[in-house]
């Protein structure tokens, strides 16, 4: 090989400019089939010609129009240039994409916008947009639904045909259609943050790579699009962000938010996030998103955790309740109650929180329910609901983190009866 | 002449954790290394379970899948390619071009990850 650094170079290419120039040879070659194969030409021609010809200034620019140009030349080949001939013409004529970096986010923000179309089922939604443009494998995305990967890959086999079928425009949608499909937007980049912040499986809690490329997305979204939810949900995904080093210790096991090191949390984002809050809490109309990063922001401000304002959390979710109610803020909610109020007033709330029935599989409900039981002094109580929690757990350090739990539990209470 | 020697097992036999079965799974390798070194072995591969299979057809230009080995009774096996795709959805876009998938089925099926631990049925 002439030049050593080609391969590092294409495998660095691959990595970062994949999925762009996948959403730029879409808009060009006018469907996801032809693109993806062009996309593999490219790179496969890449392979072939960096080492012996060196990397191109710009691989992006050069992916794309290696694609474009074997994929044109193929159809030619194939004797489709007849039926084809007028658009044709114009793709082959057309001088190189300017490879300008807002040419760029607008096909990313097309293919955002086509992957999360309200026409497309909702998990194929999220599956299409973690393949398409946060480029996971369908085996990935298979371990973040727990779902077999030959389910995930008919659901984007059957998506692209719908996308195919109906002729779903590669777009940003108009101003009347832009509030609603922007919702459904928001709602897959915190699915693929969540995955990334709180992996659901396997052996690390948090995936920095899907969180990182959520929250790339995210700051795409609000910046191209006047919308305060979308200026929200990328306030929330900072502050998640701002204490991620501290969630785990070195051994990957779960700190609580009480115990983390409040010293290390990223203070310019939590900064970036306050401002962002503010200009999404200016609009009047406040949604989910800005409120729940209201919240994470009350805990970031505050210097220690017995300092925060729990009064403040409280009607913050309060409001939450009133915008968007689920069992899972429900729950919160009633965790904050407990810190303003003490352990049985925090125990009702849980109970209520509760009681019909949508937290049964959900493991942190019973260990908060466990963790006030506990402080009542109710061991027996409090020890089968560790047990129901860890029962529930997947995540090994979280495993870790209750069955070290009930082990200091199961100690107490021998050491009070010796 | 190269010939294909194609395996079938009832799964719950192969991977049920008996002595038997053990004994079965631990002699593969000796006997690929065999293989290898008498010169008859050109390439084998171990599938994964049929649950991890999808069938890819295309009728009317049109790609359809269906989860599992699905073949048609009167279907039999012609032949197979070993590719490299990036993922389960790469594969079935090389699959479904195989001239193949217009008459009959292309079953998809990964080869067996074998940092990954063995099934237990």
């Amino acid at each position: 090989m002439s030049n050593p650094g080609a391969r590092d170079a294409l495998e660095a290419a691959y990595r970062t400019e994949a999925r762009r120039v996948l959403a730029t040879l879409i808009r060009l070659l006018g469907g996801f089939d032809a693109a993806e194969e062009a996309m593999h030409e490219a790179f496969a021609a890449a392979a072939r010609q960096w080492p012996e010809q060196g990397v191109p200034a710009n691989p992006y620019a050069w992916l794309v129009s290696a694609g474009r140009f074997r994929t044109i030349d193929r159809w030619r080949r194939e004797a489709r240039l007849e039926r084809a001939l007028p658009e044709l013409a114009a793709m082959a004529e057309t001088t190189p994409e300017p490879a300008m970096p807002e040419d760029i986010q607008d096909d990313e923000l097309r293919l955002i916008f086509t992957c999360c179309h309200p026409a497309l089922a909702a998990d194929a939604r999220a599956a299409l947009t973690l393949r398409e443009v946060g480029g996971l494998t369908t085996e990935e995305i298979a371990r973040a639904y727990l779902a077999t990967a030959p389910a995930i890959a008919q659901r984007i086999v059957r998506a692209k045909a719908k996308i195919r079928e109906d002729a779903i425009p590669y777009e940003v949608p108009s101003r009347a259609e832009l509030p609603a499909r922007t919702d459904s937007v928001l709602q897959v980049l915190y699915l693929i943050f969540n995955e990334g912040y709180a992996a659901t499986e396997g052996p690390s809690l948090t995936r920095g790579d899907l969180s990182a490329e959520a929250v790339r997305l995210g700051r795409l979204v609000a910046e191209l699009l006047d919308d305060p939810e979308a200026l929200g949900l990328l306030a929330l995904m900072l502050l998640h962000e701002a204490r991620r080093a501290t969630r785990t210790d070195a051994a990957g096991d779960v700190v609580l938010l009480e115990d983390q090191d409040r010293s290390l949390w990223d203070r310019d984002r939590i900064a970036e996030a306050r401002g962002l809050i503010a200009r999404a809490m200016s609009g009047g109309r406040i949604g989910a998103y800005t409120l729940q990063a209201a919240i994470a922001a009350v805990h970031a401000e505050a210097r220690a955790w017995a300092e925060t304002d729990w009064g403040r959390i409280v009607s913050l979710y309060d409001l939450l309740e009133r915008a968007a109610p689920s069992p899972v803020s429900a729950l919160n909610r009633a965790a904050a109650v407990a810190m303003r109020d003490g352990p049985e007033a925090g125990l009702a709330a849980i109970e209520a929180a509760m009681a019909d029935g949508g937290l049964d599989a959900y493991h942190l409900a019973h260990a908060a329910r466990a963790d006030m039981l506990r402080r009542l002094g109710r061991t027996p109580e409090a020890r089968a609901a560790y047990e129901r929690a860890l029962e529930l757990a997947r995540q090994p350090a979280e495993q870790r983190f209750l069955a070290a739990r009930l082990d200091q539990l199961v100690k107490d209470q021998s050491s009070r009866l010796v | 002449m190269q010939y294909v020697c194609l395996i079938y097992f009832d799964p719950k036999t192969v991977f049920n954790g008996s002595a038997e079965s053990n004994a079965v799974l631990g002699a593969v390798g000796p006997n690929n290394e065999a293989m290898r070194a008498s010169g008859h072995m050109v390439s084998s591969e171990a599938l994964t379970l049929p649950h991890e299979a999808i069938t890819v057809r295309v009728r009317d230009g049109k790609v359809s899948t269906t989860d599992g080995p699905f073949m048609e009774t009167r279907e039999v096996l012609g032949g197979f390619v070993l590719i490299e795709a990036r993922d389960l959805n790469e594969a079935v876009q090389v699959a479904s071009a195989i001239p193949f998938a217009k008459l009959g089925s292309v079953e998809v099926r990964p080869v067996v990850d074998f940092s990954k631990p063995r099934p237990q049925l």
